[in-house]
């Protein structure tokens, strides 16, 4: 009972931050001066065509550009009508996409759930490769696998994104086969589901999974054994080890879940790195995520898409933060209900 | 020392009644708190090479023109996408000092790029303390003097030269200047703002501590890229290369400082209630002067660790945003500038070394996670 309270309390902040998110976006949308019409319309008029003139004077009316910012806003968000029906995102309806000239949720449409899939499987590669690597490390510490490991987690951390994409990607063609650029072959794009899709995202995932997730792992590892380090050094592993314990049953039985802590609640930063990450890959790699789609929205002041994207985004590390809030409640008994300490 | 029989120790030393009792048992420990840190700091192998490497590259910023053989955008049009070329000493055995070979660029019209034939009959010596190309030292003195130039004739193209014939070493040696001072105005602003909003919402609590404590959350849920990308995309466009410099790293910061923020206030949480705060207020000072004067001077060399770890992330987003197109622009010389031109496979797998910049990034922000490391491991001497 008191997990569900807690629960249901959880969601009820990460909605009124999605709303403060939501201010701070729009006015981040709007800070550059002018928008994506009245540049066209000021365009069109110089060039003198009078039909694409109306038209963007239609769309200005119908998404509600001519009104002051507050307005807009609201308009935008759904919170009151737009003049002609523009429903707004409370409701499902993200606006026009002036640039591609389609409705917001058609471009971004697949992109979506590729942007949730490839986060996750950095998330997941993160884990896999941070939990074992951590654990050695500190067991093993001051000695090579300690060394090659810190080492490598340094150069992790080091090496932009980017260049590692590119880099990762041209040797991984070269010499494993892997295949270049996008998250699936092109004659699948569009097509429904299938096994042999699947199969194919799959292999695309490699090297943005491993890219996107280094330097994440990289933290994670050196907290992790930071933490498993502390752990170790505490009387109750001594008596263990006196009383016989095994080697692999000492590490794994109490210190590492003292550990795990942390590496759990840890999700809350490491989410907002992976976003980060993946749309600077996605933008490099040419995966069909909305990173591609940010970039162009916000080169050319497509405010509703690129306001959208941003808000996903948001969206996507603040629902990941509670659920690792939540997870956390369920591991550690220890943690109190109510307010959290900031 | 002896033992006695029945097993107890006895000091041999004849009891002086005129010993100091005052004196220290470690007189290593008799020392101010900044000689400390540093005999501590200096044990730290890694963060001490790092950090005289860093006062090394800073120190050489100003004079990035000397030590680099052209000017960031002089173009040498015969010369697209030349190799790296090697400074030689021995030519057939014979030691000539150091020299290059000329070479000769020929259109591979099968390929469609340019490929370079070199001559290795003729060295060439390098020229010092030459007079090419104009430059301004320290930013504002103008001298024609490099410390080593190219010979009439030849090109001396140490990381070769990009796809506009431009120089990559010197444009790194450039680039130096922007990609490392980008950081400091970064980490300044998000110290002023970290700072301020942590002391005040540690010392005031209250409802100034719930709202400055909702803002660091909401700011650190958020992925820091996108925003940067968008703040960057409003920067108009027909600003100059200066005051975009100047708006990036000041956005950089702009998004840092919760992190530090955080760690301030919580400082503050428990230094607050300490006696001598008490006592400077029962003395009447203000809230401002307790802030400065008897608060942040406590840990003030622990915010100065934490800030070094912050620099190379807002290296790295420099590098980020100028590689997208939405952080500095041509003409401007950066790091990432410079990456913008290796952004294609074909760049990585024909002209390797265009990419070459990333070196100087990956040394960089490795140095300052070493250096960061090392002060914090060190700020603590008595442990």
């Amino acid at each position: 009972m008191m997990f569900v309270r807690y629960a249901v309390w959880r969601l009820l902040t990460m909605l009124l931050t999605l709303a403060v998110v939501s201010v701070l976006v729009f006015i981040i949308i709007n800070l550059p001066p002018g928008d994506y019409l009245s540049n066209q319309i000021a365009e069109l008029r110089a060039t003198g065509q009078a039909e694409g003139v109306a038209k963007a004077e239609f769309l200005r009316a119908e998404y509600a550009l001519d009104r002051p910012l507050w307005q807009q806003y609201l308009i935008w968000v759904g919170a009151i009508p737009g003049p002609q029906g523009f429903s707004g995102l409370l409701q499902g309806d993200f606006g026009w996409s002036f640039e591609f000239d389609a409705p917001v949720a058609d471009i971004v449409g697949d992109a979506l759930w590729l942007t949730v899939l490839v986060n996750l499987a950095a998330v997941l590669f993160v884990y896999l490769v941070a939990l074992p690597l951590g654990v050695l490390a500190a067991a093993r510490s001051a000695t090579w696998v300690d060394y090659t490991t810190a080492f490598v987690g340094y150069l992790g951390l080091a090496t932009p994104n980017f260049l590692l994409a590119l880099i990762l990607f041209y040797y991984g063609h070269k010499y494993l086969g892997l295949p270049i650029g996008g998250l699936m072959s092109p004659e699948f794009e569009g097509e429904p589901m299938s096994l042999a899709k699947v199969q194919s995202i799959l292999i695309h995932l490699i090297v943005p999974t491993f890219v996107i997730g280094t330097s994440g792992a990289a933290g994670m590892m050196q907290r992790l054994r930071a933490n498993m380090l502390d752990e170790l050094s505490k009387p109750y592993v001594e008596t263990a080890q006196a009383k016989g314990l095994g080697p692999t049953k000492l590490l794994t039985k109490y210190p590492l879940r003292m550990a795990f802590n942390p590496f759990v609640a840890d999700i809350g930063n490491l989410l907002p790195a992976m976003v980060s990450g993946s749309v600077l890959v996605s933008v490099v790699l040419g995966l069909q995520t909305i990173g591609p789609a940010l970039l162009t929205a916000l080169k050319s002041q497509d405010q509703f898409l690129a306001a959208f994207v941003l808000m996903f985004v948001a969206l996507l590390t603040l629902i990941g933060t509670m659920i690792s809030d939540l997870l956390l409640v369920l591991l550690d008994p220890r943690i109190r209900y109510g307010a959290r300490e900031g | 020392m002896s033992n006695l029989p029945d097993g107890r120790f006895i000091d041999d030393a004849p009891y002086d009644p005129n010993v100091d009792l005052s004196a220290l048992d470690r007189t290593d420990m008799d020392a101010p708190n900044w000689v400390l840190v540093w005999r501590k700091f200096k044990k730290h192998r890694l963060g001490l090479i790092s950090g005289i490497f860093l006062f090394l590259a800073y120190l050489a910023i100003p004079f990035a023109g000397f030590f680099s053989p052209y000017t960031p955008n002089e173009r040498s049009a015969e010369y697209l996408y030349h190799p790296p070329q090697a400074i030689r000493f021995w030519h057939e055995d014979k030691f000539i000092g150091p020299f290059v070979y000329p070479t000769e660029a020929f259109a591979d019209l099968e390929n469609y790029r340019w490929t370079y034939t070199t001559d290795k009959t003729r060295p060439m010596p390098l020229l010092f303390f030459c007079k090419k190309s104009e430059y301004n030292l320290f930013g504002f003195i103008p001298t024609e003097t490099h410390l080593f130039c190219a010979p009439e004739g030849a090109t001396v193209f140490i990381f070769g030269s990009d796809r506009l014939g431009r120089d990559v070493f010197s444009r790194i040696s450039y680039g130096a200047q922007l990609s490392l001072t980008v950081g400091l105005i970064g980490i300044t602003v998000s110290f002023i703002l970290g700072i301020g909003f942590g002391a005040i919402a540690g010392y005031f609590g209250g409802w100034i501590d719930w709202v400055v404590n909702r803002a660091i959350e909401i700011l650190r849920s958020l992925p820091e890229l996108p925003l940067w990308l968008a703040l960057s995309a409003a920067v108009p466009s027909n600003w100059g290369p200066v005051s975009v410099f100047f708006i990036i790293s000041i956005i950089l910061g702009l998004l840092d400082w919760p992190g530090l923020a955080r760690a301030v206030r919580s400082k503050f949480l428990s230094l607050r209630e300490e006696e001598y705060v008490r006592a400077a207020e029962m003395m009447g000072a203000k809230p401002g002067r307790v802030i400065r004067r008897h608060l942040l001077p406590n840990f003030m060399s622990h915010l100065i660790a934490s800030a070094t770890l912050s620099i190379p992330a807002m290296i790295l987003g420099e590098t980020a945003l100028s590689f997208l197109g939405l952080g500095l622009r041509a003409p401007a010389v950066s790091w990432g500038v410079m990456l913008n031109d290796a952004q294609n496979l074909a760049s990585i797998e024909i002209y390797p070394w265009t990419a070459i910049p990333m070196l100087p990034i990956i040394i960089v922000v490795l140095a300052f996670n070493f250096l960061g490391d090392g002060l914090r491991d060190s700020l603590d001497p008595y442990s």
